[in-house]
């Protein structure tokens, strides 16, 4: 599974981090920061993930 | 077992989210989403944000914008039966009827229709009053947007306060009518909203706190004190009805909205289960009152856990016990970005945890909330996404202790 971020469309809402503090989180500065290629076995919180963006930033292939 | 078929009807965000969380517990089952707009899903947030911005700009903007806002969906084309641009008109044994005289057999029904706004019960304006919830109002009210023009805005909810914001920032004249002492009052409380007030008067808008609109004249409306504000365009933004005419005589209790239980199943009439904005159901994370919730986040939770309970209950198994999921909502004004987690409406008491709410605006704020002595929701102005989500981590675990104990 590959996860990518529009940067250009997320606006911070946090809510990836929430639905998937295993695959998104803030870094020191404030970034978001993700893994790219998660385990299959994340694939339901990818997706939750993905459902809960506000901006539908959030792309899995 | 027959291939079950489900018929959902509202296609906006809760219909399409259920839609698509019934095809993936339910493979096979034959799943139809019908919806009274003709479009298809889309999301209607920005609508009274940069959507507005957007199509202020001109008609050209029109379908860029709109395109910007349809729902991403996993569901394939062939993978439900779509029915747009037909309202269901009732619900007859099972049957849901369309205002084309279809009738729909299913094994369930699920209510995903949504809000419209609340309109003044009152005459005159006709051509200058609007409302925001669908597209094509945002279509209707933008061409009147220009630099200059004098809006008022019935009401000073989260729709009503961004459309302010929002018209501040394309250069109208703007003022707020609110009937209670300050806007965002309920869901904020006094000291929040109070800054909040602050905010928008920094911002050059005029707020008539306490006020409520009388009458309507040819080129101004009348307050219920007598004075007059002057205005071009007018949009009543006073809360919202929930669309709940096609339920009319089913037996489900539509005192407000629907109401269900805790698995989303509606009260009073077998195989129909409710999602989203017209959904009233109990959240053990903080009693046992059945609410409605206005905020995106609800469609898709209950949506899941609707399509949990069809799936479950056609395998003749039961649905889990618990659903407890941790509400939240975002609005943006002015540039700044108020989030929130849990339910602030409830608080008894508000606690300024990081910043200054006489800093509003210049320094991230951050506030807690809580109800007999105990937290029920945390917000941030303008603060820092990190820092929002280190304090509602907590705040999901005290309020989670509070489920199991
Ligand atoms: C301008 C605006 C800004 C918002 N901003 C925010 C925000 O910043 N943050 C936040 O958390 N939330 C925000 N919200 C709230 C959020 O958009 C809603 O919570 C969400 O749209 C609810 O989705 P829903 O599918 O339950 O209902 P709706 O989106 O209302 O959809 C219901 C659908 O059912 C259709 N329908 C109604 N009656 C019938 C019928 N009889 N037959 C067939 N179809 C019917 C309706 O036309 C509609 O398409 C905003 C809402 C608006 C309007
Ligand atoms: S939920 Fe979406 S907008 Fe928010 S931080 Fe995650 S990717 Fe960005």
């Amino acid at each position: 599974m590959k996860i990518t971020v529009d940067m250009e469309a997320c606006l911070l809402h946090g809510q990836c981090v929430i639905a998937a503090p295993e695959i998104f989180s803030f870094d020191d500065d404030g970034g978001l920061v993700w893994v790219a290629a998660p385990d299959e076995g994340l694939r339901d919180d990818a997706e939750a993930a993905a459902d809960a963006c506000p901006e539908q930033a959030i792309v899995i292939a | 077992m027959a291939r079950p078929r489900i018929v959902i009807v509202g296609a906006s965000l809760a219909g399409l989210r259920c839609a698509e969380a019934v095809k993936a517990a339910m493979p096979d089952a034959r799943v139809v989403l019908a919806g009274d707009e003709p479009h298809r899903p889309y999301n209607r947030p920005p609508l009274s944000k940069d959507a507005m911005e957007g199509l202020a700009k001109g008609q050209d903007a029109a379908q860029p914008v709109f395109d910007k806002l349809l729902l991403r969906s996993k569901l394939g084309a062939d993978d439900i039966e779509m029915r747009l641009g037909c309202a269901a008109t009732g619900l007859d044994e099972g049957r849901v009827i369309l205002a084309d005289g279809t009738r729909l057999k299913a094994d369930w029904v699920v209510a995903a229709t949504g809000l419209r706004p609340r309109r003044l019960p009152l005459k005159g304006a006709e051509g200058r009053r609007h409302v925001l919830r669908s597209f094509e109002d945002a279509q209707r009210l933008s061409p009147a947007l220009r630099p200059g023009a004098r809006l008022v805005v019935i009401g000073g909810g989260f729709i009503g306060c961004e459309i302010a914001a929002t018209a501040r920032k394309l250069g109208l004249q703007v003022a707020i009518v609110e009937p209670a002492p300050q806007p965002m009052l309920r869901a904020l409380g006094t000291r929040v909203a109070a800054a909040m007030a602050a905010l928008h008067r920094a911002n050059g808008v005029r707020l008539y706190a306490g006020r409520s609109v009388s009458a309507f004249g040819p080129d101004h409306v009348v307050l219920d004190d007598g004075d007059r504000l002057e205005a071009e365009v007018i949009v009543e933004a006073l809360g919202s009805l929930p669309n709940t005419g096609w339920l009319e005589g089913s037996g489900a209790d539509l005192s407000d909205g629907v109401l269900t239980d805790g698995h989303m199943l509606a009260e009073g009439v077998p195989n129909l289960l409710a999602v989203g904005d017209i959904a009233r159901f109990p959240n053990p994370l903080f009693d046992t009152v059945p609410r409605r919730i206005e905020h995106w986040c609800v469609p898709g939770q209950t949506a899941k856990r609707a399509a949990e309970t069809i799936a479950a209950l056609s395998a003749g198994r039961q649905p889990s016990v618990c659903f407890a999921p941790m509400p939240s909502f975002w609005s943006d004004q002015y540039g700044l970005r108020l989030q929130s987690f849990g339910a602030p409406a409830l608080a008894d008491s508000q606690t300024v945890i990081e910043g200054d709410l006489s800093q509003i605006g210049r320094a991230p704020i951050l506030v807690e909330y809580a109800r007999a002595g105990r937290p029920v929701a945390v917000t941030g102005i303008g603060a820092p996404p990190a820092m929002i989500a280190r304090h509602s981590a907590r705040l999901t675990k005290a309020l989670s202790e509070t489920v199991s104990a």
